[in-house]
C-alpha cells in the first residue's frame, strides 16, 4: 500500500463496479427463476427501479436508534466483506484493503450484518421480526460451521490466512485450484455456500410466504433501500470470496463474471427445483453431511 | 423525506408510544421538476401489492402471479407487509370488521400509496348494497385511485386497471396519501360512524 | 327409520312428523324435552354428528324455530329436531357439553338472532358484528335496507340491470307493460 488515498479511490471504483454487477445479477436471477416457472419475469433492470422507488418514498417511520442502525450494520457487513477481499488477483486497483489474515475478518463480516440486523429488527417491536431473526441466525450459524471447517482446512493446506496468498497458490491452471487439490474442503465449503446465498431450500427466514418476510417486516422507505443495496454487495462479495477460496480466483473481469455467475447459478438452480426446508430440517442437514465433510477435510491436514 | 415518530421523541415515553405514534398524518408536498417525474416513473413501474385479500375478489388476484397472466412483467410483486407495499387492492366486498383492518393496514403504508377498488362491491356495494354489514362506497373511508368494476372482473380487467393506475401515477394525479391527510377529519368521521367499537388510536401506523 | 320414529313418538311425544325423503325426517318436540331428545338421538340412535343448529324467525306467531340437524354415519340418515321458543325472551339450553362444535352455532345464533344460550363459553363474543348496537340483524323486524341506507353512504344513481326484466322489456314490450300494471294493482289493493 504505497498511498492510502489511491487505494481508497480504487476501492470506490471497484465498489461501484461490484454494486452494479450485483444489481444486474439480481435481475438476471429473477428472470431465470421466472423462466423456470414458465413466466416472463421482470426486466433485468428491475432491481434499479425498486431501489429508486424505495428511495423516493416520502415518509419513513423510526422506532429508535437501533432501528436506524440495523440496516447500517447490515450494509457495513456487506461492504466490509467486500472491502477486505482481493477481487482480481494481480490487478493492483482491484485489491481493496486485503492484508495477511484477512480471511478471519471476512468470516467475521459474514456474520456481522446479521447481528446488526437482529438488534435493529428487534427494536421495531413487531412480533414477526424476532421470529425471523431467530430463524435467520440459527440457519446462518448452522451453515457457518462447515464453512469455518473448510476455511481451517484451506489455511492448514496453504499455511496462511491471507486470501491473496491462497489465490496465488492456485494460479497456473485448473490442476492447482483448491477444488482439485482439496476436494473435501471444497465440498464442505460449497454445501455451506448453499445455506449462505438465501435461496431455497435454505431461505426460510426471508421467504415472504413464511413468517412475513422475516427480520425486515417493519423496515420501509430508505431503510429498505440500504438492504436492497446491501443485497447486491453481499451476494457478489460472497461469490467472490468462494471463487477466491476454491476456484482459483480471477485475473480479469470476464473471468470474474464467468466464475461468479456459474457459482451463483448452482444455488439458483438448486433453489428453483427444491422445496423449502423448515428450520429444524436445515439445521439437521447442516450438522450432518456438511459438518462431517468439513471435519474430515480438517483431519486430512492434521495427520 | 419526512420522519414520522419525531413528534413523540421529547414526550415521556412508555412502552406503547415507543412502538407507535398517533400523530395525525401530514401532507408531504411533491418536489417540482424532473426528480419527482423520475420518482413517479419508478413508483409506477415497481408497484408492490399488499397481499391482503379482503373478500371474494382476492381469488382473482392469484392467477395474476401465475404463468398465464404474470404481473411480474410490470415489476409488480405481492408483498406481505404494509410497510413495504405501495398498492392496496381492496378485493371485493368489505365488511365492517374487515374495514377496521383495512384502515389500519392503509395507515401503516408509507406516503405514496395507491388504492385500487376491485369489483362492483367497492364502487356502490354491488350485490351486497342492502347488507347490514358491508360498506357501500369505499371512497368514503380511504381515498381510492382506480376502480375495476365487475363481479368479478377477470385478471385481464385487473391488468387494464393497473395500466390505468400507472398512467395516473405518471401524471402525478395519484396523491391519495396527501388527500387522506388533507381531509383527515372527514375520513375519520366516516370511519367512526361505521366502526362502532373504535378501540385503536386515531391514526395508527 | 320407522321404528326410530315410533320410539321418538313414544318417548318425547314428537309431533309434526315430516318424512321428506327415505333418509330425512323432521319432527318437533317441546322445548323442555329437547336436550334429552338430542342426547337420546346421539347415544342410542347413533346420530353422532351435529350438522348444524339453524333458527327461523316466526314473527307472526311470536316464536323462534330452532332446528337441530343430526346425521347418522352408520345408515346415512338425517333428522331435524325442531323446537319453538318464545320470541320475547329467547333463551335456550346449551348443548355444548354434547358437541363442542355446538359453541360455534350457538355463538352465531346469539349474534344474529339474539337467542341466549346460558352456559355456552364465549357466547357473547361476536363473529362478524364487532360493536353492533342495533337489533340482531337476522330478525324479521330489522330493516336491513333502511339500516344500510342510513349507515353506509349509498351511491346515488344505482340501477339494476337484471337479465330477465331487461330482455323482457326488449323482446316483449307490451306483455312486460301489462305485467307491470297487474303487479302495481295487486300491490295497491293488498
Amino acid at each position: 500500500m504505497e498511498n492510502f488515498w489511491t487505494t481508497l479511490l480504487y476501492a470506490f471504483i471497484s465498489m461501484f463496479i461490484i454494486f452494479n454487477y450485483g444489481m444486474v445479477l439480481g435481475g438476471v436471477v429473477y428472470k431465470i427463476i421466472a423462466r423456470v416457472h414458465g413466466r416472463f419475469g421482470p426486466p433485468v433492470w428491475q432491481p434499479y427501479i425498486n431501489l429508486v422507488k424505495v428511495m423516493g418514498v416520502r415518509t419513513a417511520i423510526s422506532h429508535g436508534i437501533m432501528f436506524w442502525l440495523g440496516p447500517v450494520f447490515r450494509f457495513t457487513g456487506g461492504i466490509g466483506l467486500f472491502l477486505f477481499m482481493p477481487v482480481l488477483f494481480g490487478v493492483p486497483w482491484m485489491q481493496n484493503f486485503s492484508f495477511s489474515g484477512d480471511l478471519l475478518l471476512v468470516i467475521y463480516f459474514i456474520f456481522f450484518g446479521q447481528l446488526g440486523m437482529a438488534l435493529g429488527a428487534a427494536e421495531s417491536g413487531h412480533p414477526y421480526s424476532p421470529m425471523g431473526i431467530m430463524r435467520g441466525l440459527s440457519q446462518v450459524t448452522a451453515s457457518e460451521v462447515p464453512f469455518a471447517l473448510a476455511v481451517i482446512a484451506l489455511a492448514a493446506q496453504h499455511g496462511t490466512l491471507s486470501i491473496t496468498e491462497i489465490v496465488a497458490a492456485q494460479q497456473g491452471g485448473i490442476a492447482n485450484w483448491n477444488i482439485v487439490t482439496n476436494p473435501v474442503a471444497t465440498l464442505a465449503g460449497m454445501m455451506a455456500f448453499l445455506g449462505m446465498m438465501m435461496h431455497a431450500p435454505f431461505n426460510l427466514h426471508i421467504a415472504p410466504q413464511e413468517i412475513p418476510i422475516g427480520p425486515p417486516t417493519e423496515y420501509q422507505s430508505n431503510f429498505l433501500s440500504y438492504m436492497q443495496a446491501n443485497r447486491a454487495f453481499f451476494a457478489s462479495a460472497k461469490l467472490i470470496l468462494f471463487m477466491n477460496l476454491f476456484f482459483g480466483g480471477a485475473t480479469n473481469i470476464p473471468v470474474l463474471v464467468g466464475k461468479t455467475f456459474s457459482l451463483y447459478m448452482i444455488t439458483v438452480f438448486i433453489g428453483v427445483v427444491n422445496p423449502r426446508f423448515t428450520l429444524e430440517n436445515s439445521i439437521r442437514w447442516f450438522i450432518r453431511i456438511p459438518t462431517v465433510t468439513g471435519i474430515i477435510a480438517v483431519l486430512i491436514y492434521t495427520f | 423525506m419526512t420522519m414520522i415518530g419525531e413528534e413523540n421523541k421529547n414526550e415521556k415515553k412508555n412502552f406503547d408510544t415507543e412502538l407507535f405514534c398517533d400523530a395525525v398524518p401530514k401532507e408531504v408536498p411533491r418536489i417540482n421538476g424532473i426528480i419527482q417525474k423520475f420518482y413517479d416513473w419508478a413508483q409506477a413501474n415497481s408497484l408492490w401489492i399488499l397481499a391482503f385479500g379482503t373478500g371474494c375478489g382476492s381469488i382473482e388476484m392469484r392467477p395474476l402471479y401465475t404463468a398465464r397472466y404474470d404481473i411480474s412483467r410490470f415489476g409488480m410483486a405481492p408483498r406481505p407487509t404494509p410497510r413495504q407495499s405501495n398498492l392496496f387492492i381492496i378485493s371485493g366486498y368489505a365488511s365492517v370488521k374487515t374495514l377496521k383492518r383495512i384502515v389500519r393496514s392503509y395507515e401503516q403504508m408509507q406516503n405514496p400509496k395507491f388504492v385500487m377498488g376491485l369489483g362492483s362491491c367497492t364502487v356502490n356495494g354491488g350485490m351486497y348494497w342492502d347488507s347490514y354489514n358491508t360498506i357501500n362506497r369505499l371512497d368514503h373511508y380511504i381515498p381510492v385511485d382506480t376502480y375495476v368494476a365487475g363481479c368479478m372482473p377477470r385478471p385481464e380487467a385487473l391488468i387494464a386497471g393497473f395500466e390505468d393506475l400507472k398512467k395516473r401515477i405518471k401524471e402525478g394525479r395519484a396523491e391519495g396519501a396527501n388527500e387522506y391527510a388533507k381531509n383527515f377529519e372527514w375520513y375519520k368521521a366516516n370511519q367512526k360512524k361505521v366502526i362502532k367499537d373504535w378501540d385503536m388510536p386515531d391514526y395508527n401506523w | 327409520m320407522e321404528e326410530m320414529i315410533e320410539r321418538i313418538k313414544l318417548k318425547f311425544n314428537a309431533k309434526d312428523i315430516n318424512r321428506q325423503k327415505a333418509t330425512l325426517v323432521f319432527f318437533s318436540v317441546e322445548k323442555k324435552d329437547l336436550e334429552a331428545c338430542v342426547l337420546y338421538m346421539k347415544e342410542f340412535e347413533g346420530y353422532s354428528n351435529l350438522t348444524m343448529i339453524s333458527a327461523t324467525d316466526w314473527i307472526e306467531t311470536g316464536t323462534f324455530g330452532l332446528t337441530y340437524h343430526l346425521h347418522n354415519y352408520k345408515n346415512r340418515t338425517d333428522v331435524g329436531i325442531k323446537t319453538y321458543i318464545d320470541r320475547k325472551n329467547p333463551s335456550m339450553v346449551s348443548i355444548n357439553t354434547l358437541w363442542a362444535g355446538a359453541r360455534v352455532f350457538e355463538r352465531e345464533l346469539k349474534e344474529m338472532f339474539g337467542i341466549d344460550f346460558p352456559g355456552c363459553p364465549r357466547v357473547d363474543d361476536p363473529f362478524a358484528l364487532e360493536g353492533w348496537d342495533n337489533l340482531p340483524p337476522m330478525r324479521k323486524d330489522f330493516d336491513t335496507v333502511k339500516y344500510s341506507e342510513e349507515t353506509y353512504f349509498p351511491r346515488p344513481g344505482r340501477s339494476t340491470k337484471d337479465n330477465v326484466t331487461q330482455m323482457e322489456e326488449k323482446l316483449y314490450a307490451v306483455e312486460a307493460e301489462v305485467k307491470k300494471g297487474i303487479a302495481k294493482t295487486v300491490r295497491k289493493n293488498k
